[in-house]
């Protein structure tokens, strides 16, 4: 890239607004793209291209609102952007300075519109240390990052302070691997620097595979250089002069500001030779993954790497001993490299007096599921599940009750609603039997049949196992059929125990984390919702409502007004009756897709 | 592009501050010109330029220029209002291009409200 006719490279211009769009993958998605051209556009033609100045971030975090804007110096925050709603934005705001009701935030319906961002319960019970940075600078301009703060930890340990001194500091701040096992990182670190060899290397892990989580992703969308300089800061304590990010292909907006982010380092001198002057050497090079689950492991990545079939292997030797290339290697994930600057910049003190005894800092989650606020958000470690669901998510919409939350992704589990205040680290989530993970929550209200969900992480797991293991390859399928059969309704009462044998074996003779933690679905849910898996066992009947073979749609002709809205919309024609009458559901037609319960405005339509 | 040494971390966020202080929302005074429809009319859009540019002339990175909508008072328009850090906004009324440049000086920059332009201290009650 010519960094000659980037607009960073010049004076910057004074502006009186900014209009910080969101450009993150779900904003973007939703069309964020259109609605910046759009503001271009309006904005020219009202003449006020050089007062107001429009930049793309990365995730701002409210990806449910999307597409979303904040105007700043005023601090407003917008939501749902359509092109179609830029002119009259622009006319009241910009030229009148009149901020816009419609478009701003309602937090319950017939509540007034919240104009600053700062009012919003979503963004003001967050603590940001590795989003701090979201939705302030755009992720394509090395200089917005320097301008608050960038690269001034690397400077520090490069002038300041020695190798040992900075895994020192990293050691008393606490700080433990974000991707899922929780390992200190300094820790980590030390070992690696201890092994004896002349050449070294660093992996970001970038292998983001948890179905609906987006945190590594984002933070790479929206402060590429955070995670780059915890990387350079970590190459220095180890020793390291070969540095690598293990990224998706699916993720190309991450990819794309990861490879300007890293061109543009390397024009400063801040990656290459001679770092700052100081003559450590250092480069990173991104390596694209296909999106395999198992390589998430570090030795299957290493083995992805090498380009060699991502297959675990036995440890040790530990890839801090022998890792890439035979090279002693220290792999982390996105989202802890991001931490190690803020550290070295505030100390490992500061850092260790946020959260828990055991677990220090914050943690991203990508809050997803039946939650009104979906989106990442970023607490300090030890903040409960109820603060997350109901304070920052907003709770359940539609007045639905909340079943539960599932954490860790495919490897972590379900915790029932009656645990509701459990605070969040790494050793509570374990003795209720779920994990960390690298941060996917997962919100279930009544609807959410436990045992389907185990049959959907059983069937992720069992296409993503490698298969070199007996257990984790024919374990995971066989525990996959019989939820499946109970799901069908074809379950027999000594089902339960055999999934509780398999799940034994699987857990204990899988080599890795993949096979480790493939029971975590079926354990975790057996242990709190075994009602479930018996009512459909014993009998044939979903509480919830959503395995198929076991419900049946009815209308309820008292509440019935006859407006056949469900009869238009039925894809089989099974609804039936004469208008504004009680309608009845033919059962040898009906699919069950449940498309009349969401139409009919009466709720008459019952699921049994 | 020249490499970088850790000093020139320093020079490059130095020119950058102007923007972030704007980004945050927090600066050593926030000037609002009110560009309601009466205001726009009496000529609020030349204030507004022209405080633009003395900004940009003087290398000022902490002071944040923003719009509001009519300020209520349409027969005195353009008018801005002058708020330093931790002191009571001033409103200043019947605004030329002149007077903004003397209110500039003598006031964001000097700290000394500009008595025989401004019409008077303090905003009003909010319920």
């Amino acid at each position: 890239m010519n960094m000659a006719d980037k607009s960073s490279a010049d004076e910057p211009k004074t502006h009186r607004a900014h209009l910080l769009i969101c450009a993150g993958t779900g904003c973007v998605s939703n069309r964020s793209f259109e609605v910046r051209d759009a503001l271009e556009k309006e904005i020219t033609r009202r003449g006020l291209a050089n007062e107001v100045k429009i930049v793309a971030t990365g995730c701002q975090g409210f990806c449910a609102q999307g597409p979303i804007m904040i105007v700043q110096p005023d601090n407003v925050f917008y939501q749902m952007l359509t092109p179609a709603d830029v002119p009259l934005l622009v006319e009241e705001h910009l030229v009148k300075g009149r901020p816009v009701k419609t478009l701003m935030y309602i937090p319950r319906e017939g509540e007034p519109p919240v104009p600053k961002l700062s009012d919003i319960d979503f963004f003001s019970k967050q603590r940001l240390v590795v989003l701090r940075r979201r939705g302030l600078l755009d992720p394509e301009q090395i200089d917005e990052y320097i301008g608050r703060e960038g690269y001034r930890a690397l400077a520090k340990v490069l002038t300041e302070m020695t190798p040992d001194e900075t895994i020192q500091e990293v050691k008393v701040s606490g700080l433990r691997g974000r991707g899922g096992a929780g390992f200190p990182t300094g820790l980590k670190w030390e070992i690696a620097r201890k092994s004896p060899g002349t050449s070294k290397c660093i992996i970001c892990n970038a292998d983001e595979g948890d179905p609906g989580a987006f945190m590594d992703r984002s933070i790479i969308e929206s402060d590429p250089h955070a995670v780059l300089e915890g990387m350079v800061i970590g190459s220095y304590a180890i020793g390291a002069d070969q540095g690598y990010v293990y990224i998706r292909e699916e993720y190309p907006l991450a990819m794309k500001r990861l490879h300007i982010a890293i061109e543009q380092a390397r024009d400063y001198g801040l990656l290459g030779e001679n770092i700052l002057g100081t003559g450590h050497n250092f480069d990173i090079t991104v390596s694209r993954g296909a999106g395999a689950f198992v390589c998430g492991e570090e030795t299957s990545l290493i083995g992805s790497l090498e380009g060699r079939t991502p297959e675990p292997r036995i440890r040790p030797p530990f890839p801090a001993q022998s890792g890439l290339w035979g090279l002693p290697t220290n792999i982390n994930n996105v989202e802890t490299w991001a931490n190690v600057p803020v550290i070295i910049n505030r100390g490992a003190q500061w850092f260790a007096s946020i959260g828990t005894e055991s677990s220090k800092g914050t943690k991203v989650f990508s809050v997803v599921g039946k939650v009104s606020n979906t989106g990442l958000v970023e607490v300090p470690m030890g903040t409960t599940l109820r603060e997350i669901v109901y304070d920052i998510g907003g709770g359940v919409p539609g007045g639905k009750k909340l079943k539960g939350v599932q954490t860790g992704g495919p490897s972590g589990g379900c915790i029932p609603e009656s645990l509701i205040d459990l605070p969040i680290d790494y050793e509570k989530l374990a003795e209720v039997g779920s994990i960390m993970g690298s941060g996917g929550m997962i919100v279930m209200d009544e609807e959410t049949c436990m045992v389907d969900l185990a049959r959907y992480f059983l069937d992720f797991l069992r296409g993503e196992s490698c298969g070199k293991c007996t257990t984790c390859r024919e374990g995971v399928a066989a525990m996959h059929d019989i939820v499946e059969n109970i799901c069908k309704g074809k379950g027999k009462p000594s089902d339960i125990p055999l999934l509780e044998e398999l799940a034994g074996a699987v857990r204990d003779a899988s080599l890795c984390a993949l096979g480790g933690t493939a029971p975590n679905p079926v354990l975790s849910t057996l242990r709190y919702f075994r009602h479930e898996y018996e009512a459909h066992i014993n009998d044939k009947r979903c509480p919830a409502g959503v395995c198929r073979e076991l419900i049946h749609y009815r209308i309820d002709s008292e509440s019935c007004k006859g407006c056949m809205a469900c009869v238009k919309r039925c894809p089989e024609q099974a609804i039936h009756g004469k208008p504004k009458e009680p309608q009845t559901i033919d059962g040898n037609k009906c699919i069950k897709c449940g498309v009349c319960r969401e139409s009919c405005k009466f709720q008459a339509v019952m699921v049994a | 592009m020249a490499k970088l040494k850790p000093q020139d971390l320093d020079k490059i966020a130095d020119r950058m501050r102007r923007q972030m202080t704007l980004r945050e929302g927090a600066g050593r005074a926030r000037v609002t010109v009110h560009m309601g429809t009466c205001g726009i009319s009496a000529g609020a859009r030349k204030i507004m330029t022209t405080l633009l540019d003395l900004v940009q002339q003087e290398q000022i990175d902490d002071i944040i220029l923003t719009t509001s909508g009519c300020a209520g008072l349409c027969s005195r328009e353009p008018m801005m209002t002058v708020e330093l850090k931790d002191n009571a906004p001033v409103k200043y009324v019947d605004l030329t291009e002149d007077k903004t440049r003397k209110i500039f000086s003598d006031h964001i920059l000097g700290g000394k409200i500009v008595a025989e332009y401004a019409l008077g201290v303090g905003s009003e009650r909010e319920s």
